[in-house]
């Protein structure tokens, strides 16, 4: 690869990077809170995308503030989650507790082939896009080549931001405090007088909310197709899983590693570039078998 | 005994109906060689363990069979099916000699992992594999005839049968033996299991080989059956409809897997003749449906009836 290529694929990877943290920080979380590895999520990030694309669209042409723009990428996040997230706490994440791990992934996997077929049954199967929020925000320059302002600042400040905002709520505020406890312990927190079902909820909205925005953060530079929200579950899973899985942290480095990764093969090996991830998380659990992060728990009988 | 001989029956019910009625043949067969993807899953579930990626040992088998049927124009299925399914084994015992460590999700999402380097591989280096428009086979020669379509499908109707019968009933002896025992024990308690002197991994090992070489039967019959094959006979998704499948039907025993198949198919079938935009909207709904109502799968409720019901004559 031309070495002056090389901040270009970083900064690509980074954004790439920002958006795969979002999403696997939202899928992570429901694990470690409550065990459920939600495939559905992947619709999640794809419902984000097609709402902030039908948003942008509607207010492309009402506004001239790329800020209000932005905006509307978070509203339509904050929409996706409220609404989608909740409606599937309520519908079915609620009722799987008593299932086996293996069952509960079922289950999401079959809400998420419903969504799939919601999806299409709203918008179709033409590509969305909200290219508007890319231009409008304009170019930098550093060290004579252009990047977009949206890509080199916006999404990973978002992520950055969203990951910060996560850690203060689980560290700092009671809420977070009691669904630390709960990941720890869902009976000993019950027990505590600790209100697992409404912490269920608020931890599946807040998932909801960051698969969402990582789509919606998508939407101006991707166009969006049928399939988006497949190709993103399987590329999370591989973060969340060579991270170890419920490592919040872990999924950060695991993030970054893989996107830029990803982003720097697109240049020199770009047959293999949708195998980089699925490679990489194969190397490091060849090394460390439940990923980067994870402390091997003890056997017993 | 009873078992096998309603299988047999529900055999030649299926023989009888794809030959009476010509539109079935094809469904037919494609539901069998789903059944027997799932019948090479239901092995590792025995042992607690969902693979998201099985799918690639019937894609390895596909394109083997391909790949020879190019080379050697007029190499005869049953050779051409021989080759898919040795290739299919020596995958999967040279990959199981890895993954058979993992368990749980680790277990799924290495298997998917490997079945999407091998599905982005095979998308990508068109001048090998045809990328996504994949690989033409020319009808071969069966047991040296060459035949025309309709009497090719019914002998294809005809050795899917057989083949599926022979697979169950191999499945069904190997539950019972002592390393299909062994393999359940890893599910109940692998600790246990090795205190009892067995090794975990071989055993994990033997049952990954064997589900490896009864997904690689599906999938050369798929290839010889389709007359096409394409990268997405790997796609994690299809390995997604062989769990599915397997939990449908229930994988506590081997009957599970056909009406599994059965049951798919008739949904696959049903909803997208009549909500073609909205298959995966019913198999969903359905998938979600049977695990609140009965999360062993059909033959998991058969057996706790019939548990019942001996249960009360005492």
């Amino acid at each position: 690869m031309p070495l002056d290529l090389l901040p270009l694929a970083l900064v690509d990877g980074v954004a790439y990077a920002s958006l795969l943290f979002l999403v696997s920080m939202g899928l992570t979380l429901v694990f470690g809170v409550m065990g459920i590895l939600n495939v559905a999520h992947g619709a999640f990030y794809a419902f984000g995308g097609y709402t902030a694309a039908t948003l942008v669209a509607y207010f492309a042409t009402r506004t001239e503030s790329p800020v209000l723009l932005l905006g509307v990428l978070f509203l339509a996040a904050i929409i996706v989650g409220l609404v989608l997230g909740s409606l599937m706490e309520f519908i079915l994440i609620r009722r799987a507790h008593a299932y086996d791990p293996i069952l509960k992934l079922l289950i999401t996997f079959g809400g998420f082939l419903v969504l799939e077929d919601v999806l299409r049954m709203i918008w179709g199967v033409q590509p969305y896009s909200a290219s508007e929020v890319v231009g409008r925000l304009g170019n930098i320059e550093l060290g004579g080549i252009y990047y977009t302002t949206y890509q080199i600042v916006v999404v990973p400040v978002t992520a950055l931001v969203a990951y910060l905002a996560l850690e203060y709520f689980l560290r700092y505020t009671r809420l977070g405090k009691q669904t630390v406890a709960t990941t720890h312990n869902r009976e000993v927190a019950t027990a505590l007088g600790i209100n697992t079902k409404k912490i269920g909820l608020v931890t599946f909205v807040i998932a909801t909310f960051l698969g969402a925005l990582g789509g919606a953060l998508a939407s101006p530079t991707t166009s969006l197709v049928p399939g988006a929200g497949t190709d993103m579950i399987v590329l999370s899973f591989a973060v969340v899983a060579t991270a170890g899985l419920g490592q919040i942290s872990g999924a950060l480095l695991a993030a970054l590693l893989i996107g830029i990764m990803r982003s720097i093969s697109v240049y020199m090996a770009p047959e293999i570039e949708v195998a980089v991830p699925y490679i990489i998380m194969v190397l490091v659990l060849i090394i460390r078998p439940h990923g980067l992060f994870t402390v091997a728990q003890a056997r017993t009988i | 005994m009873r078992l096998y001989l309603l299988s047999t029956v529900c055999a030649l019910v299926a023989l009888w109906a794809g030959t009476a009625f010509t539109w079935l043949t094809t469904p037919i067969i494609f539901g069998l060689t789903y059944a027997i993807a799932a019948l090479g899953v239901s092995v590792m579930v025995r042992a607690g363990q969902v693979s998201f990626g099985h799918a690639m040992y019937a894609c390895i088998s596909a394109y083997v069979v391909a790949f020879i049927a190019r080379a050697y124009p007029g190499t005869d299925a049953l050779v051409l099916i021989l080759a898919g399914v040795v290739a299919a084994t020596l995958t999967s015992a040279l990959i199981g000699l890895f993954m058979v460590r993992y368990r749980g999700i680790f277990f799924g999402m290495l298997n998917l992992a490997f079945s999407m380097v091998l599905f982005a591989l095979l998308s990508k280096l068109y001048h090998i594999t045809g990328g996504t428009d994949g690989i033409n086979i020319t009808r071969p020669p069966l047991a040296g005839v060459a035949m025309n379509r309709d009497t090719y499908e019914q002998w294809l109707l005809i050795m899917s049968l057989a083949l599926s019968l022979f697979l169950a009933v191999w499945v069904q002896r190997y539950f019972r033996s002592g390393s299909g025992q062994a393999l359940s024990a890893i599910k109940t308690n692998e600790t246990r299991l090795e205190y009892l002197g067995f090794s975990a991994y071989f055993i994990m090992w033997k049952g990954y080989v064997f589900s490896g070489l009864i997904v690689g039967f599906s999938g050369a019959m798929l290839a010889l059956l389709q007359g096409l094959v394409t990268p997405e006979i790997g796609l994690w998704l299809r390995s997604g409809e062989y769990v599915f499948i397997v939990i449908l039907g229930g994988a506590a025993h081997a009957a599970g897997a056909f009406l599994g198949a059965a049951v798919f198919e008739t949904v696959k079938l049903m909803s997208s003749a009549y909500f073609p935009d909205l298959w995966q909207l019913f198999l969903g709904l359905s998938l979600i449906i049977v695990i609140f109502l009965v999360p062993n799968g059909i033959v998991g409720k058969f057996i706790e009836y019939n548990r019942e019901k001996s249960r009360r004559k005492i």
